[in-house]
């Protein structure tokens, strides 16, 4: 691989003790005709300086309604119920359409889901990050400046500058990734939100784009979270590690903690039954039955249906996401008996 | 209909013979220069490859997009004529080189073998029922009744823990989950009792908790049937859990094969280390070694006759320059490498654990 200065970007001074975003008790409902459904419900975590957050949960989880709600492009359907997302203490969801407008690029960027969509067919590449250029340095940057910022930005996610005048389809899916992601840092965010940034890639190729992006954010002091459905990928380039299970986030914490002592049911048998080829070849432990309609979400626990531990009290009364030490936090009655999981399953 | 299933995993096993034997197929796919000229150019998608499958074996074909592994696939079930090269399929009172069969011998070659698609949400038409969507084999084939089928439709459907199968007879793909339409498309391809499945990524669509279930149901009806199954993945972890034998394709090429467990601890080929290094792994406690290979995947366009790996190989020598692309050489039980600088990768492999062992204390 071409070895790649980023002296030339600007790095932010962080502090990692001071939250940059601050999502606070989130409700978000889209409105159909069967009526509402609840795609995030009460949903709290933080975003530090410099952080790198992950969410996982399966497809329906609510995972990409977060992402969308924290940059306001969510459709029209979708209505914020109640809650706050805080963006450096101010809250993103009293900005006017024109003020979201400036923060985005600028504040949070986004790396979208399948980078072969992300791009306009019609348009060359470096074309494209001009517009992002030209909506938020107006003024500041001349077109050779702007041109000259651009090179940087390929450079720094190692590509060659000549390919900012090539058209989307001679990028191969890995390059156009890359190029994705340089737009993303065109603006110089705090945050960056990923949605399954690497999910239609080839393992190397995947493998490559990760350690780049944890290589960028490190280096430029941005924060980002990642969102997926693979815990493999989330595992290695987090901190912090949320999962998402029917609209609700049910474990948050260190991402270390969350893997070696996940205590929320859905995520430790969501850890088992992802295979891995490090290690013993153990039993993998499927979830049986399957997520629930979040039109008519189950009362109590959301997970009560297919949880092995469930009680009468699970049925009735949700519970909170509770600190259990350490940054900790779970959402569920039992989580004292989760370990015990681990030899009921071995039997 | 019902007693077929017995005798097969009994019939399948033909004095030891391997129930696929492949040699030497391949298939180049022409780059049109205009209507009246002759094609000069070639994509060789699958560039002489040969393998055997037992009965009731299950071979993981693995490699990134493009490698050749679903052309591969479709061949084996004659969604494509190959260019070249012979499929030697024995199985019950049958014997013969399908790679040359046309016409009518297609339809009683497919009584045999069945697929399994990636996307369970294309793979069925939208307007039929589950019912009509899991007999058609049948009525193509011309077996049994109308309520004949129906039996054997609900039996199948059971088999696949789509219960009670009455609920689901007359249903619309489109009422189904994804994990219930994969289970469908399972049904589907047994519904013949086929003893040869080929299962291109059958579970790359589906969420984790969903995609354990299949894998499991796929390996419990090949064990209770004695199917045969490819299966094409580019996902080493399920590769893990679903196969016996696991074979790397790349451009076109099997660069190694060998057994599951054994290619994932020893592998040899400078390609399956970089495949395996990076495969993320669920554990932020385990520090991967990594292999790094340069660039991404080449053209297949009529490709140098040398090593197809050699452009991004780390290892590659003067002996890998001068010879053609080297052959499948036996290195270990059931193992086979195609590289020419196997045993010095060994050496210096060693001699690094060696090193880091000193460093370590």
């Amino acid at each position: 691989m071409t070895t790649i200065s980023l002296e030339d970007l600007e790095a932010r001074q962080i502090d990692p003790t001071k939250p940059l975003l601050e999502v606070d008790r989130l409700v978000m409902h889209y409105h159909i005709k069967a009526g509402d459904v609840s795609a995030v419900e009460d949903v709290s975590f933080t975003v530090h300086q410099g952080e790198a957050v992950g969410l996982v949960g399966e497809s329906g989880c609510g995972k990409t309604s977060i992402a969308l709600s924290l940059l306001r492009l969510l459709p029209s359907n979708a209505e914020y119920v109640s809650g706050e997302i805080r963006l450096n203490g101010e809250d993103l969801l009293w900005l006017s359409p024109e003020e979201m407008r400036q923060r985005r690029w600028k504040d949070i960027a986004m790396v979208f889901q399948g980078a072969m969509n992300s791009w306009n067919p019609v348009y060359r590449v470096g074309d494209q990050i001009r517009e992002t250029l030209d909506t938020h340095y107006r003024g500041v940057m001349d077109y050779a400046e702007q041109r000259a910022h651009m090179e940087k930005l390929f450079t720094a996610v190692g590509l060659s500058p000549a390919m900012l005048d090539r058209y989307p389809h001679e990028f191969s899916g890995g390059m156009r990734q890359r190029a994705v992601i340089a737009m993303a840092l065109a603006c110089s965010p705090e945050l960056i939100i990923a949605d399954e940034p690497t999910t239609a890639l080839d393992v190397i190729v995947q493998d490559q784009i990760l350690k780049e992006l944890k290589r960028i954010q490190a280096e430029l002091g941005m924060s980002i979270i990642y969102i997926s459905h693979d815990i493999a990928v989330i595992a290695e380039v987090t901190d912090s590690l949320g999962v998402m299970y029917a609209g609700k986030l049910v474990e948050y914490g260190p991402t270390a903690t969350v893997f070696s002592r996940p205590r929320h049911p859905y995520a430790y048998l969501l850890l088992r039954s992802t295979p891995s080829i490090t290690g013993p070849r153990r039993q993998l432990a499927p979830l049986e039955g399957e997520p629930p309609d979040l039109l008519h979400p189950p009362t109590g626990c959301r997970f009560h249906p297919r949880c092995p531990f469930a009680t009468e009290k699970c049925v009735t009364n949700e519970p909170p996401l509770e600190e259990i030490g350490g940054g900790h936090r779970v959402a569920c009655w039992h989580h004292d008996e989760v370990p015990a999981l681990e030899g009921a399953l071995q039997r | 209909m019902t007693a077929a299933r017995s005798d097969m995993a009994a019939g399948a096993a033909r004095n030891g013979q391997p129930l696929l034997e492949i040699k030497d197929l391949e298939m180049k796919f022409p780059i049109s220069k205009g209507l009246f000229r002759a094609p000069t150019d070639f994509v060789h998608a699958v560039d002489g490859i040969s393998f055997e499958i037992a009965p009731g074996e299950s071979l993981g074909l693995v490699g990134e997009s493009g490698c050749g592994k679903s052309t591969t696939g479709r061949m084996l079930v004659k969604l494509m004529e190959p260019t070249g090269g012979s499929i030697m399929f024995r199985d019950r009172e049958y014997e013969r080189d399908v790679a040359t069969v046309k016409g009518s011998g297609i339809k009683d070659f497919r009584k045999r073998v069945q697929m399994i698609f990636q996307d369970p949400y294309e793979s069925m038409n939208p307007r039929r029922t589950i019912f009509d969507t899991i007999s058609e084999p049948l009525a193509v084939q011309k077996v049994g009744t109308v309520p004949e089928r129906e039996t054997r439709v609900l039996e199948l459907l059971r088999l696949v823990g789509l219960t009670p199968p009455e609920n689901f007879l007359f249903r619309y793909p489109h009422e189904l989950s994804g994990g219930q339409r994969q289970r469908v498309a399972v049904a589907r391809a047994l519904v013949m009792n086929p003893s040869f499945v080929v299962a291109d990524e059958p579970t790359s669509m589906l969420d984790v908790s969903i995609r354990i279930s299949i894998m499991e149901l796929m390996t419990k009806l090949a064990r209770e049937l004695g199917v045969s199954y490819l299966y094409i993945t580019h996902d080493l972890a399920v590769a893990r859990y679903m196969c016996d034998r696991i074979a790397v394709m790349y451009l076109g090429k099997i660069v190694e094969i060998g057994p599951t467990e054994e290619i994932l601890a020893r592998p040899q080929h400078p390609y399956t280390k970089a495949l395996l290094s990076a495969v993320p792994v669920p554990d932020p406690s385990i520090k991967r070694l990594p292999v790094e290979i340069k660039g991404g995947i080449s053209k297949a366009i009529n490709p140098p006759p040398e090593c197809r790996f050699i452009e991004r190989c780390p290892f590659a020598a003067e002996v890998c320059e001068t010879n053609p692309h080297p052959p499948l050489e036996p290195r270990g039980d059931r193992h086979y490498v195609a590289c020419y600088r196997a045993d010095d990768i060994e050496a210096w492999e060693a001699e690094r654990t060696a090193a880091a062992s000193i460093a370590a204390g």
